[in-house]
């Protein structure tokens, strides 16, 4: 079972080869045909383990990735995994044969444009594949960043690139979310596998982090699935080559969100907020969608405001389904089940239609030039076989029979009904949907295929190349096969993902399925009919009701509320910026010496330090006060002082006066160095005074004067507290006794000059260091000042 | 220590010097002119080497003869430098004027 390390390190390994292999034959042939095997080879792995999978068995493999904290690529093989598995692997192959004819090899930058589409696969094949939550994270961010690089495939236009950020800051939004949804999931169960967690859920419901972890996780997925109100990304992201639309924007990346609720509903499942929180927001989406793909007029965005649409449809199957696992459903356990298998159903059906429906617009936009439904008109006749086949996937969109959307929109029907016990808003929201998507199935292939011509664009339309046709008529066929033959695809691929999205109610066999397109006359039939009609109505009077469209405000637009909040945030964090960063350096040792106080004296008054204790104090004399009282003169002179002169020979008598300090406390080595130090500072203070301006009397306005006092006030009161409660409270013993040996262990009757030279030799060092440092660099800066100063002057 | 009268002494000395000192550095602050402020440097050190010398005796210690010296040596610099300064403008003049 190595192929399933296979499967998830080929397309890795593969992109570095891509370069290579674009380099050496990119004339000759397309780099596409290299690749293009590659889905195919992951296609037919899988499929060699539907046997195992389809009888109960899981496969799994682990590789130590950080075995020290328990993070490993842990892969596992169940019915869910395999569906997407196959779905990824299976749509990539066609996308990649289509991209061979529809991305020219002359014009395009092609290995970039494969080494991100392998990067993509290989990382949603990681997603599908992964146990460990921390590798699903990191496989999850890794489709986020190449999604982003496809969306800005052709990075010289605008309009691409601000499509990726946006996908990319949603995605990416939601992804931390779910990863801090991850954290709390494993602080609760004590497990980063995710199979582990489904078996310890004892007391998980009632865990305080349960409900975070939760939203946290939905937040992702709803994010990634383009759910409401994070579905904006969507229809930005079809600035995307036409094959990445088809691949990453209706089969895959968008459908990341949808596992990842599929893969967790056994966890979250069964509480009346997630039933909430997965249903409510999947119907509102399943609206939404709808009820703007009428109004575009672009083909990609009424296929991406479909695509958002069907999504939450999905999703709302997968909230009505989690219902089944309630304890209080009952009998009715099973009946709320087969909504957790309608979604896994449509999401195979939505696959291949929308897949193949993506392909016959680029096909149409490659042909014509254009792909506004208003300069579009009567291509039946010049493109008969896009026109059959964009029928087929519309009709299958709209839920008509003979096609595989029938199947699932009647399965969705029952299951809504189902939960109309629960409320009936739902099956009504639901039905009123399903009109509007199929008014705009209509529109979609009428519009387009039938009428006058309009526009002409400047190239002579007719059909696309057999190659380009052959991926959408693959997919247009199973969208027919799996209405006639649904039941192969339910028992070895549908039964095991339901069997592993509900592992409870599949041990008491409560999972049984058969799907067939008759049976006989049930409410169901009767709403797909009231769709048929009312649909057709409004699809028939669409002229008259369109306009009311446009009364809706463009400032409550989700786009306009996003783009909004952007630009307040930029604003509002320059504002900021601006308010403190004031490049006035006094503004920042107001900052500096502010927190200085606060966080110092705080602490001290917090951990109640405070504490005077004199007993411990020698007692002063008559000569130290007096020095005292000449020291606090001189530096109250330096602060008044007029003129620079004054302050510096003020500065010098307190140096002296510090000289006499070190006598009285018998510091011999320290007077001595300190009066040698004294006097070259105030050379060199005079050295300076030649070059610098007259001192002028600052004319600073009194608030902040007072500012400045009491900030230094209270500096050196917290300051004069922390050395006063330092030496009150109880110290350790001095080490000095042990220097009192100086003679004995370094020969030295100088201890002073012991410690600086043998006790303590490496501070000696490194402070010759820093004198040798400071020497050469005002060495360097007067020598190169003198070099380059013309030319400074100049600039 | 010192007791009896030496100790008197010693004591009224280190008392006068340190008056003495208070003494010039008002002539250091108040001084009118820069001269006079430089002067009363001069000065102060000059008290400072009188009161340290009191106060070797007064500790029976050698250690801080050096530092007797060395003020000597220091306040002599310091001065000619402030000197030099207020009659050129400047301390160390260069070798050649460009």
């Amino acid at each position: 079972m190595v192929w399933l390390y296979l499967i998830l390190g080929i397309p890795f390994l593969f992109a570095f080869l891509v370069p290579v292999l674009h380099k050496r034959f990119t004339p000759l042939i397309h780099t596409g045909w290299f690749v293009v095997w590659i889905p195919l080879l992951i296609f037919g792995i899988l499929l060699s383990t539907v046997p195992t999978i389809s009888s109960g068995g899981i496969i799994g493999l682990s590789l130590p990735w950080i075995p020290a904290y328990d993070i490993n690529i842990t892969l596992f093989l169940d019915g869910l995994s395999l569906i997407f598995g196959l779905l990824i692997s299976g749509v990539g192959f066609l996308v990649i044969l289509y991209s061979i004819y529809y991305l020219s090899k002359h014009k395009e930058a092609l290995h970039n444009f494969y080494i991100y589409l392998l990067l993509f696969m290989g990382a949603m094949l990681g997603v599908v594949l992964s146990d460990n939550i921390f590798a699903l994270y990191v496989f999850w961010e890794m489709t986020s960043i190449s999604s982003f690089l496809l969306i800005a495939y052709w990075f010289e236009r605008e309009k691409s690139r601000s499509g990726a950020r946006k996908s990319l800051l949603i995605t990416v939004f939601g992804g931390l979310a779910m990863l801090a949804g991850f954290i709390l999931l494993t602080m609760m169960t004590d497990t980063y596998s995710i199979r582990e967690m489904v078996h310890s859920l004892d007391g998980i419901h009632s865990h305080t982090l349960f409900l975070p972890a939760m939203v946290l996780i939905l937040l992702g997925a709803f994010t990634k699935s383009a759910q409401f109100p994070f579905s904006i990304w969507l229809p930005d992201a079809m600035e995307a080559p036409t094959p990445v639309s088809a691949y990453l924007h209706s089969a895959t990346m968008v459908k990341a969100g949808i596992y990842l609720v599929a893969r967790f509903t056994p966890i979250f499942g069964g509480g009346e907020v997630w039933f909430w929180l997965v249903t409510g927001i999947g119907l509102m989406t399943l609206f939404y969608g709808s009820f703007n793909a009428i109004r575009q007029t672009d083909l990609k965005a009424l296929l991406a405001y479909s695509t958002i649409s069907q999504l939450g449809l999905i999703m709302s199957l997968l909230g009505l389904g989690s219902a089944g696992l309630a304890p209080e459903a009952g009998n009715a356990q099973a009946a709320y089940a087969l909504a957790i298998f309608t979604a896994l159903f449509h999401l195979v059906n939505h696959s291949t239609f929308k897949g193949c429906l993506f392909m016959v617009v680029g096909i149409i936009d490659h042909e014509t030039g254009t792909r506004d439904i208003r300069k579009l008109g009567g291509l039946m006749h010049i493109m008969p076989i896009s026109f059959t086949l964009a029928l087929i996937g519309c009709l299958s969109m709209a839920g008509l029979p003979p096609f595989n959307g029938f199947l699932s929109k009647e399965l969705f029907f029952t299951a809504v009904l189902n939960a109309g016990e629960i409320s009936v808003v739902i099956p009504v929201v639901a039905w009123l949907a399903s009109v509007l998507t199929f008014v705009y199935s209509l529109i979609m292939v009428f519009k387009t295929f039938t009428g006058q011509p309009r526009v002409k664009s400047g190239k002579q339309a007719h059909e696309a190349p057999l190659g380009m046709l052959l991926p959408p008529m693959v997919l247009a066929a199973l969208v027919v096969l799996l209405f006639f033959f649904p039941n192969v695809l339910v028992h070895y691929v549908l039964a095991p993902a339901w069997a592993a999205v509900l592992p409870s109610l599949a041990r008491e066999n409560l999972l049984t399925v058969h799907v067939s397109p008759w049976h006989g006359v049930t409410p169901e039939l009767l709403m797909t009919l009231g769709v048929i009609i009312l649909g057709g109505t409004l699809y028939k009077t669409l002229k008259k009701w369109v306009k009311l469209y446009r009364t809706y405000p463009q400032s409550l637009t989700l786009n306009h509320i996003y783009e909004t909040a952007l630009e307040l945030m930029e604003s509002l964090s320059l504002s900021l910026t601006k308010r403190y960063m004031t490049g006035s350096l006094r503004d920042y040792l107001i900052y500096i010496l502010s927190f200085i106080v606060v966080a110092v004296g705080g602490a001290l008054v917090l951990a109640q330090g405070i504490a005077f204790d004199p007993s411990h104090d020698a007692a002063f004399s008559i000569y130290e006060l007096a020095l005292l009282a000449g020291m606090v003169v001189c530096a109250i002179t330096v602060l008044l002082a007029e003129t620079r002169l004054t302050a510096i020979i003020a500065v010098g008598a307190l140096g002296f006066l510090v000289v006499f300090f070190f006598v009285l406390f018998r510091a011999p080595d320290l007077a001595l160095t300190q009066l040698v130090v004294e006097t070259i500072t105030t050379v060199l203070f005079l050295l300076c005074f030649y070059h610098l301006p007259k001192l002028q009397k600052e004319t600073t306005p009194l608030p902040s004067k007072v500012v400045n006092g009491l900030l230094s006030l209270a500096v050196g009161l917290v300051m004069t507290l922390v050395a006063l409660s330092a030496n009150g409270n109880p110290l350790p013993e001095s080490i000095a006794g042990y220097y009192e040996n100086a003679y004995k262990l370094a020969g030295a009757k100088n201890i002073v000059n012991a410690i600086l030279v043998d006790f303590r030799g490496f501070d000696t060092m490194l402070e010759i260091l820093v004198l040798s440092m400071a020497g050469l660099g005002v060495y360097t800066l007067i020598k190169l000042r003198m070099a380059g100063g013309k030319e400074n002057e100049r600039s | 220590m010192i007791k009896g009268i030496l100790f008197w002494v010693i004591f009224l000395s280190l008392c006068f010097s340190t008056l003495s000192i208070l003494i010039t550095i008002y002539r250091c602050l108040k001084g009118p002119t820069a001269s006079d402020r430089v002067q009363a440097l001069d000065v102060l050190g000059i008290n400072i080497i009188a009161a340290v010398a009191v106060f070797s005796v007064f500790l029976r210690t050698t250690a801080f003869f050096e530092v007797i010296l060395l003020i000597g040596i220091l306040s002599f610099i310091g001065t000619i430098a402030f000197a030099r300064f207020i009659e050129r403008g400047i301390v160390i003049e260069r070798q050649h004027s460009d």
